[in-house]
């Protein structure tokens, strides 16, 4: 990342533009994922933003831990039983209207949390039903959702990124090149009532369409993004209708930073050329042909707009835009799995808290004793009552609790295991097996599939190893990855297994359990250093399995030779996998060895537990 | 509250909105699937189905909305202590199109005992949940594949047997909940469990507009709607209206639609080539295809109806292998099979 001080004062322009459009039509505009470690420039930027809204705005704090019930609201338990009738307590969602809202470490936001903020800038409701409540508070607000996140894994959930209009990133920005609003408060207020009156032209909603498919953006959410913004931007400077400079703004804050692909050089009227193999596939961005002969007979001004416009988005596209792209095409960690409520198997033991919900203790669920109590509570009276009707001969006690009232734990703790395949794409194997291979994992998949089982995808060829899928329950993903593993180069079997024990331990770390699959003809060539040389690299394939023996970890060789291989074998046993053969392997002795390795798994009863 | 969206003015997206008016002539083909990317007007489609549909006859004050013509015995035993029920007369009432909102917690669901009564005046009352707001009409789950497993298990339950029971402080209450349930989501972030797939009768995909001309139009509208909300909505309302009508005749027209043994026998080969688990599959598609004959106002289902039809109905019940790319390939394949290309 370039951090020279033009770059910088480039990022502040920007950032203040953005924050002063943000400020003219927040209704349309939603907020920003700011990107940037807490500090002097974020809170700069914050300010700059207050002083361009109204005067006296609320300013909300969202807390990463806050529970469904203080976000959308509920009961207020006390008051309740106290005034004998339903005191509702409002949630900070339904407080925020017309303020900011500030979401702090927003990278770790809660994925549920993060969809009903979601919900909630969509409709502009808070609707709770909860505790017997049934409230629908109308609620609009500015979400600043402050992103402290490195790397491209670690990064606000997609669901609420997709509805806010700007994604800045102020991480190299120092404060020293902080640049004054163009605008103040008033002129803000004044765009903001000037706002009905631009028009927008046919020409302009064709540029931002057009420039949207060329970058491979095609949800429709950007583009209305990027209409307000350029109306907002002509607003501000009293003009009645969008013009280049509202067009290019637009192009660079909000089509820019969403940018799938490049462009092609000479964009005139961009066709992506099918669905499948455009947007989603940041790991192959083939640029589009532009048709030639069928742009003569639109406008012309459309044609010179988006040139404009794209001119603009390819300035504004960070340099290592295809590095990232590539990078966050194949780990879509957060996206992927922490997206996934069904990550967070309730019903554990361990974990972070989540709440609770209706159930007997036992059989690995544990009571929730506050949530009982404040179940029986409000009934007390009444079950009182009834049993001086009853007039029970047992004496009273203290509080009567029912089977209903329990409430047990549910903790966000996944027990699910992850399969890691290591998948040896080399010459050797490639050109007679890898097809059989790619057979194999399937029928694997199909398995972990049934599971519910996460899968990594881990190919090694040339003259190194590549995680080509970060843990995923994704079955689509996981198909596609598998479906373009390319082929061919040396065995470089050391840099495999090493990889694999990596992974391995970032999965250990968030408390699951690995399985490793490891599909290889044994012909290891390369070393660790990535050198060719068959003895060394032998030797270091065998270090490599001993390292993930010791890593407690079990595992499955399937030895995909024509005729098995003895160093295959010897890294089945260094690494304490089990062992079968390719050519002897069909459909069902594979799924046979996969429920082995699930049998000896320590968690079993775990998992039958959660069925 | 907001003005809805018209449903006559979603572009493009010719599956989803088959499925959903199809769901809306007959609602006993059970649930609408909508798997797509993000920003595809999923939810917009399905809030747009609330202010489309025909209102619907109800017994007057009843907390159930029943149909005065249906079976009214559970009515009867849970309404009869509401002053305000009479059973002789009749209201209209919009078909209710439930939105479950996330973090809804279970009891706001399946319904409780109504906590206010409870303090103030010491009785069991039932409060009914949002099951009960979605009886004979459609409950909307959006991002189904997030949503926890034990209310997913829960909401098709009810939604198969049409009933929701509640037991609580030596209540038992049971009430009719027969709805249709449409869940969306998107499939990148995580897959519904297999074992739920298949209960649902109708399941499309959504995808965003490839071709400039429809992304021009998606976003025109839309930002003519957002413009100016009420001005837009009377400019569709010709064509809800007329939509409505359609859907009002169909109904009428459904149970008269003729099976000829050739359709039946074209359904049954289609499932066989696919290997569809068990007659789920074949009896929806038939279920489907005469709904959408009744919609397009022919007498007998014909080969064009199942065809249309044939890849909502099938493609979440290929089960055999999981994993080969792409289901609708499959179904593609074996459509041409069956009829040609």
């Amino acid at each position: 990342m370039t951090t020279d001080p033009s770059t910088r004062a480039v990022q502040w322009v920007d950032a203040t533009l953005a924050a002063t459009l943000l400020a003219v039509d927040p209704a349309s505009l939603h907020g920003v994922a700011l990107r940037a470690p807490a500090g002097p420039a974020r809170d700069m930027w914050v300010s700059q933003l207050r002083d361009l809204l109204p005067a006296g705005l609320a300013v909300h704090r969202l807390p990463l831990s806050i529970t469904d019930d203080r976000l959308l609201g509920g009961l207020d338990l006390t008051a309740t039983l106290r005034s004998g009738r339903r005191v509702v307590q409002s949630g900070l969602l339904a407080s925020a209207n017309r303020g900011l809202v500030i979401v702090p470490m927003a990278e770790r936001l809660a994925p549920p949390t993060a969809r009903q903020i979601a919900a909630v800038i969509d409709t502009g409701v808070v609707r709770t039903e909860r505790e017997g409540l049934s409230l629908k508070t109308p609620s609009q607000f500015i979400t600043v959702a402050c992103d402290e996140g490195i790397g491209e894994d670690e990064q606000l959930c997609d669901a609420l990124r997709d509805r806010l209009a700007f994604h800045l990133d102020l991480s190299a920005a120092g404060p020293n090149s902080l640049i004054e609003p163009e605008f103040d408060r008033n002129e803000v207020a004044l765009a903001r009532e000037r706002l009905p009156l631009v028009e927008v032209s046919d020409a302009a909603i064709e540029a931002l369409c057009a420039a949207a498919l060329a970058l491979g953006i095609r949800s429709p959410r950007a583009v209305m993004f990027a209409i307000a913004v350029a109306r907002s931007s002509a607003a501000l400077d009293a003009s009645p209708t969008v013009r280049d400079t509202d067009l290019a703004a637009a192009g660079r804050l909000v089509l820019a930073p969403r940018a799938t692909r490049l462009p092609a050089p000479a964009a005139d009227q961009d066709e992506p050329d099918s669905a499948e193999d455009t947007a989603d596939d940041g790991q192959d961005p083939t640029p589009p042909t532009p048709p030639e002969d069928q742009s003569d007979d639109s406008k012309p001004d459309s044609a010179t707009l988006e040139d404009v416009l794209l001119n603009a988005v390819t300035a504004a596209l960070p340099d290592d835009l295809l590095a990232k792209l590539d990078q966050a095409a194949k780990s879509n960690v957060r996206h992927g799995a922490a997206g996934n409520s069904g990550t967070t198997r309730p019903a554990a033991l361990r974990g972070r808290p989540i709440g609770h919900r209706q159930g007997t203790p036992g059989s690995g669920h544990r009571l929730d004793i506050i949530a009982t109590l404040r179940q029986a509570a409000p009934w007390q009276p009444m079950r009182r009552a009834e049993r001086q009707r009853q007039k029970s001969s047992t004496s009273a006690p203290l509080i009567e609790l029912r089977r209903d009232d329990m409430r047990i734990k549910r903790f966000a703790q996944s027990v699910s295991q992850t399969t890691v395949f290591v998948v040896d794409a080399s010459g050797s194997a490639a050109f007679q097996r890898l097809g059989e291979a790619k057979g194999a994992v399937e029928l694997l998949l199909a398995d972990c599939y049934i599971r519910r089982d996460r899968v990594a995808l881990i190919a090694f060829r040339g003259d190194k190893a590549e995680l080509l899928l970060s843990p995923t329950r994704s079955l689509t993903r996981a198909r596609r990855a598998l479906a373009s593993l390319p082929g061919g180069g040396g065995t470089p079997l050391a840099a495999g297994l090493t990889l694999a024990s990596d992974v391995a331990e970032t999965i250990a770390r968030q408390d699951e359990t690995a399985v490793i699959v490891l599909l290889t003809d044994g012909g290891a060539n390369i070393a660790s250093d990535g050198l060719p040389g068959r003895p060394r690299a032998e030797a270091d394939a065998l270090a490599s399995a001993q390292r993930l023996k010791a890593a407690g970890l079990r595992s499955l060789l399937i030895d995909t030779a024509t005729r098995p291989q003895p160093l295959a074998k010897r890294v089945a046993e260094a690494m304490n996998a089990m062992y079968i053969t390719l050519p002897n392997a069909d459909a069902s002795s594979i799924s046979t060895a996969a429920r082995v390795l699930d049998d000896r798994q320590p968690h079993s009863n775990a998992r039958a537990g959660r069925r | 509250m907001a003005v809805a969206y018209p449903f006559s003015a979603i572009v493009d997206q010719d599956e989803m909105k088959r499925a959903l008016l199809i769901a809306a002539v007959d609602p006993s083909i059970g649930g609408v699937l909508i798997f797509g990317d993000r920003g595809t007007g999923k939810s917009t489609a399905v809030r747009a189905l609330a202010s489309l549909l025909p209102p619907m006859r109800v017994v007057k004050g009843c907390r159930f909305q029943c149909d005065p013509s249906g079976d009214r015995s559970q009515c009867l035993t849970l309404c009869k202590s509401d002053h305000a029920h009479n059973t002789s007369s009749t209201d209209m009432m919009p078909v209710p199109v439930v939105d479950l909102p996330l973090g809804a917690t279970e009891d706001r669901i399946v319904g409780a005992l109504d906590l206010e009564r409870a303090l103030t005046r010491g009785e069991k009352a039932f409060e009914p949940g949002l099951l009960a707001r979605a009886h004979r009409g459609f409950l909307y789950i959006d991002e189904i594949n997030l949503l926890e497993d034990h209310l997913v298990d829960l909401l098709l339950d009810v939604a198969a047997s049409g009933e929701n029971v509640v037991e609580r402080e030596g209540l038992s209450i049971r009430h009719p909940a027969r709805f249709v349930l449409v869940g969306s989501g998107n499939p990148e972030e995580g897959e519904l469990r297999p074992q739920l797939l298949d209960r649902f009768g109708l399941a499309v995909d959504v995808k965003t507009p490839t071709e400039i001309a429809s992304l021009m139009e998606v976003v025109r509208r839309r930002d003519a709607f957002e413009r100016n909300p009420t001005g837009f909505v009377a400019r569709w309302r010709p064509d809800d209206e007329k939509l409505r009508d359609t859907i009002v005749a169909a109904r009428a027209r459904l149970p008269d639609i003729e099976l000829t043994d050739r359709a039946l026998e074209t359904a049954t080969r289609l499932c066989m080539t696919l290997g569809s688990d068990g007659v789920r599959g074949e009896l929806v598609l038939v279920r489907a295809a005469r709904a959408l004959a009744a919609f397009e106002g022919e007498v007998s289902i014909n080969d064009s109806h199942l065809r249309r039809i044939a890849p909502s109905a099938l493609r979440h019940r290929l089960r055999r292998n999981p994993l080969e790319g792409g289901s609708d390939a499959r179904v593609e394949r074996a459509i041409k099979e069956q009829f040609g290309s």
